[in-house]
C-alpha cells in the first residue's frame, strides 16, 4: 500500500511507493537473472508481445469457422486436430496433442484443468482468470450445469454434458454449434461469432443478431 | 502429492466470476513472470512437471491466497534457489552477487522465441503394447504418492471406461523427478454418479487423461 508519509520519511521518490510488492520482487529477480546472463530482456519482451498481440482466441475462431464451412476439414479436425490444422496452412504452428470435440444438440463439451490450469494456449492464448480460479476448477467436474448457468448458458435438459479434465499434455478445443441464420456466411464472417468461452464450453457461439447488436 | 492444488469436487469457493474485457495481463510484472518462466524452462532449469510440482509444493495457505502469477513467481524463486542458480542474499539485495552455474541448455535469445512458443511433442516411443483397449472398464488406482502425480483424487478408486488411446507420452510422475520414462496415455470416462454418488446428474460424464500406471484391471 502506498503511504505518502512513509515516502517522505525514507526519502523514496513517490513513484517507487506505487510499485506493488510483486512489481518489486519480479524486478529484483529479473535484474539478478539478467546480470547473470541467464535471461535476455529482449527475449522476454518478445514473448510478452506475442501473447498480448499475436496468440489469442482469434486463432481458434478461424479454425472453428473453417470447420463449420468445410465438412472434410471438420472430419479431419475431429480425427486429429494438430494434424488437420498443420495441413490447413494456418499461420502459426499449433502444438501436438490438440483434440477438437464437437458440441451437438445431444452433447455439450466443457474443458477444465482441476490440477493446474492447462489450456490450449496455441489456439486460445493465455487463459482468463476465471479458468484458473479455484471455483471453476473445483466445480466444473461436479456441477457443470450450474457453472454454465452462471455463465448465462442454459442447456436443454436433454443435452448431456461431457467434461474433459486436462490432466496430461493433451489439450482440448471445443467446436461450438454453428448458430442458426448463418447459411452462406463466409468462414471469415463466421469467425466473428466464435467466442473464446464457446471454445472452452462455457459459452455458445454468438447469434447473428447478438453480433449485429454489438457492432451497432 | 495430496495437495490443495487438486481441486476437483471441492465445495465452498463460491460462484465463478468472469471479468468483462479482461486484459491479457493485469499488471506488467505478470507478463515478466510468464516470460521468465518460459525462457528458464527452455534453458533447462526445469521441465514442465518440475515446474508444476514447484507450484504444488507452495504451502496450502499461500496457494489458495495467491494470484496465478504470484504463484508462478514464488515457484520461480524456489526452483532457482533449489538448483543453486541464485542465492537468498541476491534476492534480498536485488542484484547478482556472484556468477552462477551454467544453464543446462544456454540462455534464450530474442530470435529463439518463435521456436520456443511452439509447443513441443510429449509423445515417446512405446516400449510395450498398451495394456488396455478402447471400451475396457478400468479402475483408477488408489495411489497417494508424496511427489508429483497427475491422477486427481476425485477419480482414485473409481471405475471408468477407456475412451481413447493416445500412444506413449512422457510420464509426469517420473519427469518431475528428472526421468524421461514414457507410459501409455488414455482418456478414461467416469459417470458423475460413479464419482459423486446417486444425487449426481444422470447423463453427466467426466474424463481424465490417465497414464497406464494409474489404472488397473477390474
Amino acid at each position: 500500500m502506498s503511504d505518502m508519509h512513509d515516502d517522505t520519511e525514507h526519502g523514496t521518490p513517490s513513484h517507487a511507493s506505487e510499485l506493488s510488492e510483486m512489481e518489486v520482487r519480479v524486478r529484483a529477480l529479473e535484474t539478478i537473472l539478467t546480470e547473470k546472463r541467464y535471461v535476455d530482456p529482449a527475449a522476454l519482451d518478445r514473448i510478452i508481445e506475442s501473447y498480448e498481440s499475436k496468440i489469442g482466441p482469434h486463432i481458434g475462431a478461424a479454425i472453428v469457422a473453417k470447420a463449420w464451412v468445410d465438412a472434410a476439414f471438420k472430419r479431419a479436425l475431429l480425427e486429429d486436430a494438430s494434424k488437420a490444422i498443420a495441413g490447413a496452412g494456418h499461420t502459426r504452428r499449433v502444438g501436438d496433442h490438440l483434440i477438437a470435440v464437437e458440441n451437438t444438440p445431444e452433447c455439450h463439451n466443457v474443458v477444465v484443468c482441476t490440477l493446474c490450469s492447462c489450456y490450449p494456449w496455441d489456439v486460445l492464448g493465455l487463459p482468463p482468470v476465471w479458468y484458473k480460479s479455484a471455483a471453476y476448477r473445483a466445480r466444473a467436474v461436479k456441477e457443470p450445469r450450474q457453472v454454465l448457468a452462471e455463465f448465462g448458458v442454459t442447456l436443454a435438459s436433454s443435452t448431456r454434458i461431457r467434461v474433459w479434465d486436462s490432466t496430461a499434455e493433451t489439450r482440448f478445443l471445443v467446436v461450438p454449434m454453428r448458430p442458426a441464420g448463418t447459411q452462406n456466411w463466409s468462414a471469415e464472417r463466421l469467425a466473428g461469432l466464435v467466442t473464446r468461452d464457446s471454445m472452452i464450453g462455457t459459452g455458445l457461439a454468438k447469434s447473428p443478431a447478438l453480433a449485429a447488436g454489438e457492432a451497432g | 502429492m495430496d495437495g490443495v492444488h487438486d481441486l476437483g469436487g471441492f465445495d465452498g469457493f463460491g460462484p465463478v466470476t468472469p471479468e468483462a474485457q479482461e486484459p491479457v495481463f493485469h499488471a506488467p510484472w505478470e507478463g515478466r513472470v510468464l516470460a521468465l518462466s518460459r525462457v528458464l524452462g527452455a534453458s533447462g532449469v526445469f521441465n514442465i512437471d518440475q515446474s508444476r510440482f514447484g507450484i504444488e509444493r507452495l504451502p496450502p495457505y499461500v496457494y489458495l491466497s495467491s494470484s496465478y502469477y504470484r504463484k508462478w513467481h514464488l515457484r520461480l524463486e524456489n526452483l532457482l534457489l533449489e538448483a543453486g542458480f541464485i542465492d537468498a542474499d541476491e534476492l534480498a539485495a536485488g542484484r547478482a552477487l556472484r556468477p552462477g552455474p551454467k544453464l543446462p541448455r544456454g540462455s534464450v535469445s530474442a530470435s529463439d522465441v518463435e521456436r520456443l512458443l511452439s509447443r513441443g511433442s510429449y509423445a515417446r516411443p512405446q516400449r510395450a503394447p498398451a495394456r488396455f483397449a478402447i471400451g475396457e472398464r478400468v479402475r483408477a488406482r488408489n495411489i497417494h504418492p508424496k511427489s508429483h502425480t497427475r491422477l486427481p483424487r476425485y477419480v482414485r478408486g473409481r471405475v471408468g471406461t477407456i475412451e481413447r488411446v493416445h500412444g506413449a507420452h512422457v510420464f509426469p510422475d517420473a519427469s518431475a523427478l528428472g526421468r524421461q520414462d514414457a507410459e501409455w496415455l488414455y482418456t478414461v470416462c467416469f459417470t458423475a454418479r460413479e464419482l459423486w454418488g446417486d444425487e449426481a446428474e444422470a447423463d453427466l460424464c467426466v474424463s481424465v487423461e490417465a497414464f497406464e500406471p494409474y489404472l488397473e484391471r477390474i
